[in-house]
C-alpha cells in the first residue's frame, strides 16, 4: 500500500461501529474479486514476512494454475489441499514482501481465498492486489487478536474486522476512494477497459482499437 | 500530514517534487493521492504478459512508445524452448509497438539502462521488476509494479501514486576495511526491520553516501526493496553528474528542498562495523560475519542487480588473485551486463577469477531469482552477493542461501566456508 495513513482503531465487542454483523446479511452484492462488500470466512493464520516467493515459488511460476496449486504458501503444507473458497488469512507484518509477480495475489485469489488481513503489507503485492481487485485489507491488531479457524467477518469499505468468536473488532486502515474505486470497478484492466469504451485513451486522437480476442496466458512474470 | 500538526513544510522531499511535476502539481506532500505520469517505463520479459493484457481490451498502440525500455534479463540465454517463444513474441511486440529502446539481451535491465544513460535524476521511472529502486543511484524515483499496472501504464502514460513519507538515511563514519555498500543496507535492514521504510520513500545523505560509487549507490538503491520502499533515492550530485557524462547524460544536481519534511531519521555509523550477513530466509535476518563464520558453503555466487558490477568483480579479483576455489565450492560469477563483462575482461578481473577456478556465465539474472545456470539441490548452502534469501528462491525449498557483499562471498568461495573477508582483503569500496 502506498499508504492509507489513518491509525487503526481498535474497540471490543460493543463498539458502535456503523458496519456491524447485521448489515451483512442484507448486503449480498457480488464484489469483484471473490465476494461481497462484507466477507465472512474461517481464518487461515499465517506469521510475519510471508514472501511472495512462497505464495508463487519461481520454478512452477509458468505453469498452468492447476499444476501449480499444490506449491501455494508450503509453509503450511496443508494449506493448498484444504482451503475453501471464501476462506481469510490473517498474516502479521509484511505480507507479501519481495518480487513484483502478480501470481502471488493470483494464486491467492483462484484457491477461492476471500480476503487477506494483515498488519501490514509489502507495498508492491498490495498494489499488485488492488490491480486484480483481490481484497486485503491493513488491519494492526489483527494477529494478536485473532486465532487459526476463527471465524471472521470483513467490511471491505471501512476495514472492519469482527471476530464471531471473540466478539472483538477491530477497525484498520480502509482503502482510500480511489483504491476502492479500482477493486470496486473488477481491477485495473476492467477500467482500461471502460477508457477504451468511452474513447478516453490516446494523446493525439483515438487508439487504434483492435477486435479483443481471448490471449492465452502469458507464462513469463516478473521477480 | 497536515498543516500545523508537525514541522512547518516549507519545501519538498525527492519523492514529493518527482510526484507534484509528474502530477502537474506545484506541490505535494505525503499521503496525497496523485495520478502521474512516468518518464521511462522499463519492461523485460514481462512485456509479453503486457501484450496479452492490450490485446484482451483492445489496444494496439501505446501512449508513449518512446518512453519504453525493454532488456530481456530474467530468462537469457533461454534455459527452455518455452522460454525462447516468449523471447520472439516479445521481440515481436517490441516492433508492434514501435519501441526504439530495446536493449535486447544486455545484461540485467537496471544495470542496462543505467549504464546507457536511460535514467536521470529527478525522473519517475517504473519497471515491471521489484528491484527498479535501482535507479534511485542516479537521484531518480524507481518503482516496481505488477504486469497489470504496467499494461496500464503502456496504455495511458499515467498511473495513480500516494505521495509518500520519507525515511531519511544518514550514513556516517569510517569506511572500514573489508567493507562494501551491501553491508550498510543489510546492517539496516537487520537493525530496522525489512519494513523500515514500507511505503514510503528513503533518502540517503551523509558523508559515507556521498563519498559513495555509484555502484555502491546502486547497490544500497537496489536493496531499498528489501527495505519496503516505493523509492530509495540518492541525491544527484557531482559523482552522478561525472557518472552521466560519461555517457552523453548532462545531470544538474538533485537533492531535497530546503524544509522538506521527513518520516523520521535513521542514522548508520560504518565506524567499527564489521561485514554483514543475512541469514536464511529473510534479508533481514542479518548477523555479523563472525557470528556465522565457519559455516560451510557449496556455492558462491557473485551476481544479480544487487552486485556484480565492474567494482564488485573487482574486488572479487583481488581476493581471488594467486589464490583457489576450494575444492567443495562452485564459484559462479554472472556479470550484471555485457558491458561489465567487457570491462572486466579488459580490466584482466576475468582472468583472474577464471585462474582461480570460477566460472564466467552469460550475463542476466541467471540463479538469482532460481531461473536457470546454478540452482541449489536439497540440503545445500549458497553464499550469494544477491538481494533475497526466501525459502526456495534459487532452487530447492531445502536450501539455504546466505547474503553478503562480493567480498564476503569470494572469501567464503576461497576458505569453502563463510569467513571474515578482512582476513584476504583489507581494501573498502566505502
Amino acid at each position: 500500500m502506498s499508504g492509507a495513513n489513518s491509525d487503526s482503531t481498535v474497540s471490543g465487542a460493543n463498539s458502535d461501529s456503523t458496519v456491524s454483523g447485521a448489515n451483512s446479511d442484507s448486503d449480498n452484492a457480488v464484489m469483484p474479486g471473490g465476494g461481497g462488500p462484507v466477507l465472512r470466512g474461517r481464518v487461515w493464520k499465517f506469521g510475519h514476512d510471508v514472501d511472495t516467493d512462497v505464495m508463487a515459488p519461481w520454478g512452477v511460476i509458468a505453469k498452468p494454475f492447476e499444476e501449480r496449486r499444490d506449491h501455494v504458501l508450503r509453509i503450511r503444507p496443508e494449506f493448498a489441499a484444504e482451503v475453501a473458497p471464501g476462506d481469510l488469512i490473517v498474516a502479521g507484518r509484511n505480507w507479501g514482501c519481495g518480487s513484483s509477480r502478480e501470481q502471488a495475489p493470483e494464486n491467492l485469489a483462484l484457491l477461492g481465498v476471500g480476503a487477506v488481513v494483515a498488519e501490514s503489507f509489502g507495498r508492491i503485492y498490495f498494489r499488485n492486489a488492488i490491480a486484480q481487485a483481490f481484497p486485503n485489507v491493513a488491519c494492526p491488531g489483527i494477529w494478536e487478536a485473532t486465532d487459526d479457524g476463527d471465524e471472521l467477518e470483513v467490511h471491505l469499505a471501512t476495514a472492519t474486522v469482527r471476530n464471531l468468536r471473540t466478539g472483538a473488532e477491530l477497525t484498520g486502515r480502509p482503502y482510500t476512494p480511489e483504491m476502492l474505486a479500482i477493486v470496486e470497478a473488477g481491477g485495473l484492466l476492467e477500467v482500461l477497459r471502460r477508457k477504451v469504451a468511452a474513447g478516453e485513451l490516446g494523446d493525439g486522437g483515438p487508439p487504434v482499437v483492435e477486435t479483443p480476442v481471448p490471449a492465452p496466458d502469458s507464462t513469463r512474470s516478473t521477480s | 500530514m497536515a498543516e500545523g500538526s508537525g514541522p512547518v513544510r516549507t519545501g519538498m522531499t525527492m519523492a514529493e517534487q518527482v510526484l507534484a511535476r509528474t502530477s502537474g502539481r506545484a506541490t505535494v506532500a505525503a499521503g496525497e493521492f496523485v495520478t502521474a505520469r512516468a518518464d521511462v517505463l522499463m519492461c523485460h520479459e514481462a512485456l509479453t504478459m503486457c501484450g496479452s493484457q492490450l490485446r484482451r481490451v483492445g489496444i494496439s498502440r501505446l501512449a508513449h512508445p518512446e518512453r519504453v525500455h525493454v532488456v530481456l534479463d530474467h530468462f537469457f540465454p533461454a534455459p527452455t524452448a518455452a522460454n525462447a517463444r516468449d523471447h520472439t513474441r516479445a521481440r515481436d511486440l517490441v516492433e508492434r509497438y514501435g519501441i526504439t529502446n530495446f536493449h535486447g539481451h544486455a545484461g540485467i535491465c537496471h544495470q542496462v539502462l543505467t549504464e546507457r544513460g536511460a535514467v536521470r535524476p529527478g525522473q519517475l521511472v517504473l519497471g515491471t521488476d521489484s528491484h527498479s529502486t535501482t535507479y534511485g543511484a542516479l537521484g531518480a524515483a524507481g518503482a516496481g509494479i505488477g504486469v497489470t499496472e504496467m499494461t496500464y501504464v503502456l496504455a495511458t502514460g499515467e498511473l495513480w501514486f500516494q505521495v509518500p513519507p520519507t525515511v531519511r538515511v544518514a550514513l556516517i563514519g569510517a569506511g572500514g576495511p573489508g567493507l562494501m555498500a551491501k553491508d550498510l543496507v543489510l546492517a539496516i535492514g537487520g537493525r530496522h526491520g525489512t519494513d523500515v521504510a514500507q511505503y514510503a520513500g528513503i533518502e540517503f545523505h551523509g558523508p559515507r553516501a556521498e563519498a559513495m560509487s555509484i555502484a555502491g549507490r546502486m547497490t544500497m538503491a537496489n536493496m531499498g526493496a528489501e527495505l519496503g520502499a516505493k523509492f530509495a533515492m540518492f541525491p544527484a550530485d557531482v559523482v552522478t553528474a561525472a557518472y552521466l557524462a560519461g555517457r552523453g547524460v548532462d545531470a544538474p544536481p538533485f537533492g531535497p528542498e530546503v524544509g522538506a519534511v521527513y518520516d523520521r531519521t535513521i542514522t548508520l555509523d560504518t565506524t567499527d562495523l564489521e561485514p554483514q550477513v543475512a541469514r536464511p530466509h529473510n534479508p533481514g535476518n542479518v548477523a555479523g560475519i563472525s557470528a556465522v563464520a565457519g559455516t560451510p558453503v557449496h556455492q558462491a555466487f557473485l551476481g544479480s542487480c544487487t552486485n556484480a558490477r565492474l567494482e564488485d568483480l573487482a574486488v572479487a579479483a583481488e581476493i581471488l588473485r594467486g589464490r583457489r576455489v576450494h575444492p567443495r565450492v562452485r564459484l559462479l560469477v554472472t556479470p550484471a551486463s555485457q558491458q561489465v563483462f567487457l570491462d572486466a575482461v579488459q580490466a584482466g578481473h576475468v582472468a583472474v577469477l577464471a585462474e582461480a577456478g570460477a566460472h564466467i556465465t552469460a550475463s542476466g539474472c541467471g540463479a538469482c531469482p532460481g531461473g536457470h545456470q546454478g540452482l541449489l539441490g536439497p540440503g545445500e548452502r549458497c553464499i550469494s552477493s544477491t538481494n533475497r534469501n526466501f525459502l526456495g528462491r534459487m532452487g530447492s525449498q531445502e536450501a539455504d542461501v546466505y547474503l553478503g557483499s562480493p567480498a564476503v562471498v569470494a572469501a567464503a568461495a576461497v576458505a569453502g566456508e563463510l569467513i571474515d573477508p578482512r582476513q584476504l582483503w583489507n581494501g573498502s569500496t566505502l
